[in-house]
């Protein structure tokens, strides 16, 4: 397994937000997990990218325990993630933010000389072509549409080449037209790496995920393929009272 | 939002130019500034040459600010302790040690301004815990309130009256006078100017802009942010010593609140007057606000603190690009790291077909 997250629980105060919750995601898979509102999707998402440090549990990735390791360093082991709000850089171009993913891994004194600016033009082109939005490259990030932004923080979580990726509701606030772009730009990149991917939008999350994972409350109430929980009692049950 | 026969969404001004062209007007105030003063002292009395060099030393004490916060948005109210503190031990050297060599006194001041804020860096920015930006402004300001006091009470330093008597400086027998001085000066402030300037256009400098607008997403990038903060903050800190050895130098003696509470704040205020983020916008705030000190504070002796802090108030309030804004775009003032044309030329539609 790629990631292996065991036991993870969070409190907040008295809040109980998750509850000894267990994932396991293959390096080929894209794995979606779904809830009611305040079930603790995003909270899991956060303990695993190292936004949140879980109160209690432990996070695998390729074998190694990285609970305690800040979100920096998880970057650098192969993880990535786009957090539910959009957090492009706004006054810099769509092509610098791309470039500012792209080189997070460079060492320090090749950006001090500027020694990658231009053995990344390629990638940063190749990258912006397959997300539709070549023709917005010199425009500022802060004046691109929602759905725009939300593809550009794809292909800036992609940019270091991540071996899983963790994305937060990536079709929040979109139309019907760029969630269906967005599955469609989703399904190759499956080819590069795992994803784990929080959404509401359960035909969304039909059409492209491998396997499901349903949360309630902060606890795992079923695992598996998407027709075993489309058949599940306890999820339909979750899904006919608190949706 | 289908875009005809493409299936994605059509962008924006699809046809258009993909970014409102701005014009490059900062290399024409840089040119400006710089070319002003290469000639200054052929067009002034020896005594406003003088002043011209106090300018630029403060100017760069300025550019050691805005590279820390207009860059990096870090708030820094200590940029005067290492500048302060270089001053002292450049003026120690010559008193205790005779040393008033430009070999030895330029990298002493560098030195210690480097070290100096190295230290304070490691306190404020490398701790367990990403720091506030109020947990960094308090931490400054106290490091300098601090400095300043020790400065005033302690004998060896010379207490309130500070350290008179700084000799010029010298290169073997050459003795830098008013005018090598103020070339040396000039010399230093151009070449600082343009480190800095090819610093934050660097690709380092992109990772800065980042820091600045979204700190906590660049880690989930795998950027050490604490790392960049420390490096910019040093680089900072070495250049407001290199200042104050110059300033010493200058004055021809040092005291304490050339380290203190007032000049850091002063020097928020020249680079917010100025504006930040474009090192010349603080270099225009040091000449704007020393130069209508010194024309008018004769004039209006009592009420002129009060006019500029007027002036100050109003420009800071209504105008927070500052100076530069009256001349530059926000769209140029962060410009571009990479170089957009390459993948989309302006007017160019990529997808045409």
């Amino acid at each position: 397994m790629l990631l292996e997250a065991s036991g993870v629980g969070k409190s907040f105060g008295q809040l109980r937000a998750l509850d000894g919750v267990d994932l396991a995601v293959s390096a080929d898979e894209i794995h979606g997990l779904i809830g009611p509102n305040g079930s603790g999707k995003s909270t899991l998402l956060k303990c695993i990218a190292g936004a949140e440090r879980p109160s209690q549990g432990r996070v695998l990735f390729a074998g190694r325990d990285i609970t305690a390791l800040p979100p920096s360093e998880r970057a650098r082991a192969g993880m990535s993630i786009k957090f539910q709000i959009t957090s492009v850089m706004p006054a810099l171009s769509v092509y610098d933010n791309v470039l500012l993913a792209l080189q997070a891994h460079d060492r320090l004194r090749d950006l001090l000389t500027s020694r990658t600016r231009r053995g990344l033009d390629t990638q940063i082109t190749e990258m912006l072509a397959a997300f539709r939005l070549d023709r917005r490259a010199a425009a500022l990030a802060g004046e691109l549409s929602h759905g725009e932004q939300q593809w550009l923080e794809i292909a800036m979580a992609l940019a270091t080449a991540p071996r899983l990726l963790l994305l937060d509701e990536p079709t929040a606030g979109m139309s019907l037209e760029e969630r269906r772009v967005t599955g469609t730009l989703l399904r190759p990149i499956k080819a590069r790496c795992a994803i784990v991917i929080v959404e509401h939008d359960l035909d969304f999350i039909r059409d492209i995920c491998d396997v499901l994972t349903v949360l309630d409350q902060g606890r795992v109430i079923a695992s598996g393929s998407v027709a075993e929980i489309q058949a599940n009692a306890s999820v339909q049950e979750v899904y006919l009272t608190r949706v | 939002m289908l875009n005809g026969g493409r299936t994605g969404p059509a962008p924006l001004n699809a046809g258009a130019p993909t970014a409102p062209a701005f014009r490059r007007r900062l290399p024409l105030v840089e040119w400006a500034v710089f070319g002003t003063f290469a000639v200054l002292p052929f067009l002034l009395a020896d005594f406003l040459t003088v002043f011209a060099s106090r300018l630029m030393i403060l100017a760069l004490l300025a550019i050691s600010f805005d590279l820390v916060y207009g860059f990096a948005g870090i708030m820094s109210f200590g940029q005067a302790l290492f500048f302060g503190a270089a001053g002292y031990s450049v003026a120690l050297l010559a008193r205790d040690l005779g040393v008033s060599s430009v070999l030895v006194v330029l990298p002493a001041a560098l030195g210690v301004g480097l070290a100096l804020s190295w230290l304070v860096s490691s306190f404020l920015l490398l701790g367990r815990h990403p720091p506030s930006v109020t947990f960094v402004a308090l931490g400054t300001l106290t490091a300098a309130f601090a400095a300043e006091e020790l400065a005033r009470s302690w004998y060896y330093l010379g207490g309130q009256n500070g350290i008179p008597g700084v000799p010029p400086l010298t290169l073997g027998h050459f003795e830098f006078s008013d005018l090598a001085f103020y070339y040396l000066v000039f010399a230093l402030f151009a070449a600082v100017y343009l480190l800095c300037r090819a610093l934050v256009r660097s690709q380092f400098g992109l990772a800065l802009a980042g820091i600045r607008d979204q700190e906590q997403r660049l880690g989930f990038f795998g950027y050490r942010v604490d790392t960049f903060k420390t490096i910019v903050f040093t680089i900072a800190g070495a250049i407001a010593g290199l200042a104050g050895g110059l300033y010493a130098y200058h004055e021809g003696f040092v005291w304490p609140s050339m380290m203190g509470v007032v000049l850091s704040t002063q020097i928020v205020l020249y680079c917010l007057f100025g504006g930040v983020g474009t090192l010349i916008g603080a270099v225009l705030g040091v000449i704007a606000i020393e130069s209508a000190t010194y024309a008018l504070s004769e004039q209006l002796p009592t009420i002129w603190p009060v006019v500029l802090g007027v002036i100050l108030l109003v420009v800071i309030l209504f105008r927070p690009t500052g100076l530069i804004g009256l001349v530059v775009s926000e769209r140029e003032r962060t410009g571009d790291f990479g170089r957009p044309g390459s993948v989309a030329p302006r007017g160019a539609p990529s997808d045409a077909a």
